[in-house]
């Protein structure tokens, strides 16, 4: 009995040992997707449409702050395509060397004010955000939607400080949703996700919109797919629905 | 020569070297790929100094908290007998297998602004306890405190209650009978549960960052630190956790040997 426990136990380190060559075999039909947290729904919809176009093709789609993918992919993960919401993360990976060609802007995100359906706290603009009593939660400048709140505000010289500053764009719409806060400022696409908050629209977002390149990796596992599927992310359908999720396409 | 009896087996040798290995080679990789020329002046970072401080004084008041609520919650728990204990017991352990995150909302869901609580606190008083140190302290405590009860607990069970009795006959109180006679019996205990309560405060990330909000000097501790640091600058995220782990080993090798293995 206790024999059997132990080699219960070893074959359990073998098998842990053993499941990293795992994936390899698939690697043709699969093409691996690293996209910002931003590109979560429309992402997900355009690699559908890839998979039913052809068939035995799968789409492994891995959201997440732009930065910490751009960081994954310089330590090595296997990734074919990377999607990122701001330039710096993508050059993080073409300065490695970690970029097959230049990226290419495929769309472009503009911040709005979020603040919970019917507006109880009468935001307005960027200067209603300091009105006393006002939470307002931001990004972290460190993730992109952080470095352009912080462009919009000093465009608009509003001395804002937030009481929180999240990690992602959606951990800051979701300060909304809970009603934590009165106002985030996000992308205009993550207010288009969720019925339980609007956007406010303010002039000074002109001044700090990202811009989304997508790349494909030098060291990927499956780059005819890769390139595949950044076609397809350009195309005519990829656009209409990039533009039916609120990005501007160039 | 060993005695026989002290021989290990290779069977289980085998496994433990490969345990171990496992458990301990992250804690080297992250310190061989650490910048050791460039530390001492990151360190210096008030922006570090910062974050060390919040994490060192709000995961002590977390425990100061799990102390003053989680002692007494032992004592019910192993000294009296009612209904439903057992279904109690579990939902008191429930924060440790539970994810930090969902520890967050679900925090959020009571004390936060809109919250079943939160929101009379908020009317009432004008306290919201999210975005403040008192939140972190908050989420510590909820993600730390089953450590400290099951730790006394144990030790309560374990304590030879003839000595209570005892005291019961010469006439003590229940009161003085807990406080000069029980909790002296279980201190080892209670002081082991209090350092591996403080410890998982300190290292609490998930609960924080979801009910607490993230802001430099009120909530943002090393853990939510290092992971912002992650985004943009690999070599300040290993400072980071170079300092945390070694402020985490030291206090847990100094009390371990001291009180945790005498329990």
């Amino acid at each position: 009995m206790r024999m059997r426990g132990m080699l219960a136990g070893l074959v359990a380190v073998t098998l842990l040992a053993g499941c990293g060559g795992g994936p390899a075999d698939d690697a043709d039909d699969t093409v691996t997707v690293f996209a910002a947290a931003s590109l979560t729904d429309v992402f997900t919809t355009l690699a559908e449409e890839f998979e039913r176009d052809r068939p035995g093709t799968t789409v492994r789609l891995t959201f997440a702050g732009s930065s910490a993918l751009a960081n994954q992919i310089v330590q090595g993960a296997p990734a074919d395509v990377f999607a990122s919401a701001a330039p710096a993360p993508m050059r993080t990976v073409t300065d490695a060397g970690h970029g097959d060609g230049e990226p290419v802007v495929f769309a472009r995100n503009q911040l709005v004010i979020a603040v919970p359906k019917g507006n109880p706290a009468g935001v307005a603009g960027l200067a209603d955000l300091v009105k006393p009593g006002v939470k307002v939660a931001l990004c972290a400048e460190q993730v992109p939607c952080g470095a352009a709140a912080r462009t919009a505000l000093d465009a608009a010289g509003v001395p804002l400080t937030p009481v929180t500053l999240e990690q992602d764009v959606r951990g800051a719409l979701s300060k909304v949703t809970l009603g934590e806060v009165d106002a985030a400022l996000v992308y205009r696409t993550d207010v288009g996700s969720t019925d339980t908050v609007q956007g406010v629209e303010f002039p000074e977002s002109a001044g700090a919109v990202n811009d989304y390149p997508v790349v494909v990796l030098a060291d990927a596992p499956n780059p005819s797919g890769a390139r595949a599927f950044v076609e397809h992310v350009r195309s005519a359908r990829g656009r209409a629905a990039l533009t039916a999720a609120g990005f501007q396409v160039p | 020569m060993r005695a026989p009896g002290r021989r290990v087996p290779v069977a289980l040798l085998v496994p433990a070297v490969l345990g171990l290995l496992f458990l301990v080679s992250p804690l080297v990789g992250l310190l061989v790929r650490t910048p050791w020329t460039e530390l001492p002046q990151r360190l210096a970072e008030p922006a570090v100094l910062t974050a060390l401080r919040l994490s060192l004084v709000s995961a002590t008041l977390a425990t100061g908290l799990c102390l003053l609520l989680g002692v007494p919650l032992a004592w019910v728990l192993a000294r009296v007998e009612f209904p439903g204990r057992r279904v109690l017991r579990a939902l008191v352990t429930v924060p440790l297998v539970l994810p930090p995150v969902v520890g967050g909302v679900a925090l959020l869901l009571v004390f936060g602004r809109r919250g079943l609580l939160g929101g009379w606190l908020d009317a009432t008083f004008g306290i919201t306890l999210p975005f403040t140190t008192a939140g972190v302290v908050l989420a510590e405590a909820f993600v730390a405190m089953p450590f400290l009860v099951i730790a006394v607990e144990g030790a309560l069970r374990g304590a030879d209650r003839r000595y209570e009795e005892a005291a019961a006959t010469l006439g003590a109180g229940r009161w003085t009978t807990f406080t000069h006679v029980t909790l002296p019996l279980v201190a080892p205990g209670v002081t082991a549960g209090a350092v591996l309560c403080w410890a998982r405060a300190l290292g609490e990330f998930g609960a924080t960052i979801t009910f607490a909000g993230n802001y430099p000097g009120t909530t943002q501790t090393m853990p939510l630190a290092v992971y912002l640091a992650l985004e943009t600058d690999l070599e300040a995220a290993i400072v980071l956790s170079v300092v945390l782990l070694a402020v985490s080993v030291t206090i847990l090798a100094a009390l371990r040997d001291r009180w945790i293995t005498s329990s």
